[in-house]
């Protein structure tokens, strides 16, 4: 669910990543009130464990894909909602620089979606209402399954707003949200059994660890509520900023495609659209979602036939296109002469001073 | 579970190439923390039918590479690592835009040019954010955080963090090794056996942790490491940063690729 930077426009980021700046000062004031000897290390600790947990990859059942447990709901149980926040925030930060997981710039992209829902919407209002009257097995097995499949929806489904809103990916918003849903419905089950088959343990073995967590928090009403306005505000702040920075740079498609191909005609390659349909019969699980078959074959027909007749048409302005390949070839080969020429020159001053 | 281990130990990999000396890993951390992402945010405000037009952008890690000296191999290796993901995202391009285009005498559908810009631009960045870490370090990036005036508390949560990585490590290596020996004839974990052995190690780790804290505190810690040498933005760091910067925004601005490639057609034709 990492999202990464080659999926963001930087406008989303920018927004995304005040709107994590702004929740991550709250949490900071917020858990300074409260710190204490033993919630610093059990921070790093929690954060140390999530960061390997997140690492590990399992198959989700019978899509042939793969996907990796969050764990903002049971840093939010284990810390507080705030302290969960924040720890999942240097998880992020981590990842991103040391395995490259997840972008600089889709960094406030990725701490709203696996931290801000989980922590902040899941924690207070579904999870605490579970084990509100009486903390037992079967009420944390109950809240951490249901909290973290909402969790889970929340942020696929702001993962899905955000690569749209990017505007990077071709994917329809329909059938890229009829992918992600179920995908992290499967996830957010498993999370939630995990998350209860810990907490149940250290609630039984040590539960002087949780108790500390969960007394020492308070989530009024007021806060939240005055957190979300903040975080609309600075959305909209930065959104707007950003944006009226990027319309001085029309971006069209018309005008990118002709300055980087010389040519604006464009036509549709039919095969493609087949194996897409027979791809979308085949993941018949998605009934109400797809190509209504009848339309895309006679659209094909005639998208055959137009395709057919504009082959015979020569590109309008070859010449461009071909000195951009090779103006891109050339570039290439400048770039990897310069890393060339500078080893060597190390080398050379490497050798000099072992005679030396 | 050997191959988690394994890659966790790797971490430690990037922080001994940190502490390699070369005239990048001397420069400020936070001119380099700030030229990475100005990087970054110019090679991701390109339109998504540009492909050409990132390529000189290549230059930056490879100039980085070379004069730093950093293994390429680690790097390419971390980078391999994550690329599927954008792979798997962006290899649905071609099936849903499929109208096409002629460069040439080459027909391509648009899919594969946006894939081709996502690919790109997913490399590039990937390897300025890894190339930061390998020639700063963490430590001195906290260092830089720290400057741009982001709390101490948080600063402390991503060190601590970091360090306790290994603590963990370290704490699901005997867990494991406890286990088979008991266990002798089973591969991996029993599942009855798994939410006890994770509220275990979060247990035994968190017990560590507090005596690593505690020893930490004795010794004077207050929230921040003191390294004893503090760094200042001396006049090449401002070169370095004014140079990179200068050199993205005239790319950002000109089409470099399509001046060379008309020159070169415009002396031989």
């Amino acid at each position: 669910m990492h999202m990464a930077d080659a999926l963001i426009s930087p406008l989303v980021g920018g927004a995304m990543v005040a709107a994590t700046t702004g929740a991550t000062a709250y949490s900071i004031k917020k858990v300074q009130n409260d710190m204490d000897e033993k919630k610093i290390p059990l921070m790093g600790v929690m954060g140390a464990f999530i960061f390997a947990v997140q690492m590990i990859n399992f198959s989700i059942p019978g899509t042939g894909s793969s996907g990796h447990l969050g764990g903002g709901l049971l840093l939010a149980i284990m810390l507080g909602p705030y302290g969960g926040f924040l720890t999942m925030a240097s998880i992020l930060l981590i990842q991103a620089l040391l395995f490259g997981d997840g972008g600089l710039l889709a960094y406030g992209c990725n701490v709203f979606n696996l931290g801000f829902y989980t922590c902040f919407i899941a924690y207070p209002l579904i999870y605490k209402a579970f084990v509100k009257k009486r903390v037992s097995p079967g009420t944390i097995m109950a809240g951490s399954l249901v909290s973290s499949i909402v969790g889970l929806q929340f942020g696929a489904l702001s993962v899905v707003f955000q690569t749209f809103l990017s505007g990077k990916t071709e994917l329809p918003i329909g059938t890229f949200i009829m992918f992600m849903q179920p995908i992290h419905l499967a996830i957010g089950i498993i999370e939630g059994v995990v998350t209860a088959a810990v907490v149940t343990f250290i609630w039984n073995s040590r539960p002087e660890i949780l108790d500390k967590a969960a007394s020492g928090e308070k989530l009024g009403e007021v806060p939240i509520k005055r957190t979300l306005i903040g975080l609309g505000a600075a959305v909209l702040i930065v959104g707007g900023i950003l944006s009226w920075f990027a319309s001085a740079n029309p971006d069209g498609l018309e005008w990118s495609m002709l300055k980087t191909f010389g040519k604006t005609e464009i036509e549709t390659n039919s095969d493609i659209h087949k194996i897409m349909s027979q791809v979308q019969s085949k993941t018949a699980q998605l009934p109400d979602y797809g190509f209504k078959s009848d339309d895309s074959v006679n659209t094909d027909k005639n998208e055959n036939e137009s395709s057919q007749a504009s082959e015979a048409w020569p590109a309008v302005n070859t010449g461009t296109s071909f000195s951009g390949i090779i103006g891109g070839a050339v570039t290439l080969g400048v770039v990897v002469l310069a890393g060339g020429i500078i080893s060597i020159i190390k080398r050379r001053k490497l050798n000099y001073k072992s005679r030396i | 579970m050997s191959g988690i281990i394994n890659s966790l130990y790797n971490m430690r990999h990037m922080d001994d190439l940190a502490r390699r000396e070369s005239p990048i890993h001397s420069i400020h951390p936070l001119i380099k923390l700030i030229t990475t992402i100005v990087f970054i945010v110019v090679v991701m405000s390109f339109g998504r039918y540009e492909i050409v037009r990132l390529l000189p952008f290549f230059l930056y890690p490879v100039i980085i590479i070379a004069i730093s000296d950093v293994p390429k191999a680690p790097i390419f290796k971390r980078i391999l690592f994550v690329e599927p993901f954008i792979i798997g995202i962006g290899i649905l391009n071609p099936m849903f835009d499929s109208q096409t285009i002629h460069i040439g005498g080459i027909v391509l559908s648009r899919g594969w040019i946006t894939f081709g810009s996502i690919f790109v631009k997913s490399l590039l960045t990937i390897t300025a954010a890894l190339l930061l870490i390998a020639t700063t370090g963490i430590d001195r990036l906290a260092e830089a955080l720290r400057m741009l005036r982001v709390p101490r508390i948080f600063v402390l949560q991503l060190l601590l963090t970091y360090r306790y990585i290994s603590v963990l490590t370290d704490e699901v290596g005997r867990m494991t090794r406890a286990y088979t020996l008991r266990a002798p004839q089973q591969k991996g974990i029993h599942r009855k056996a798994w939410a006890s052995f994770a509220g275990q190690l979060l247990i035994r780790t968190f017990d560590r942790a507090q005596r690593v804290y505690h020893a930490m505190c004795a010794r004077g810690f207050a929230g921040e490491y003191n390294t004893g040498n503090a760094f200042s933005v001396r006049l090449r760091d401002c070169i370095y940063l004014v140079c990179w910067t200068l050199f993205f925004v005239i790319v950002r601005i000109l089409d470099i690729p399509v001046l060379i490639g008309s020159m070169i057609t415009g002396v031989v034709l």
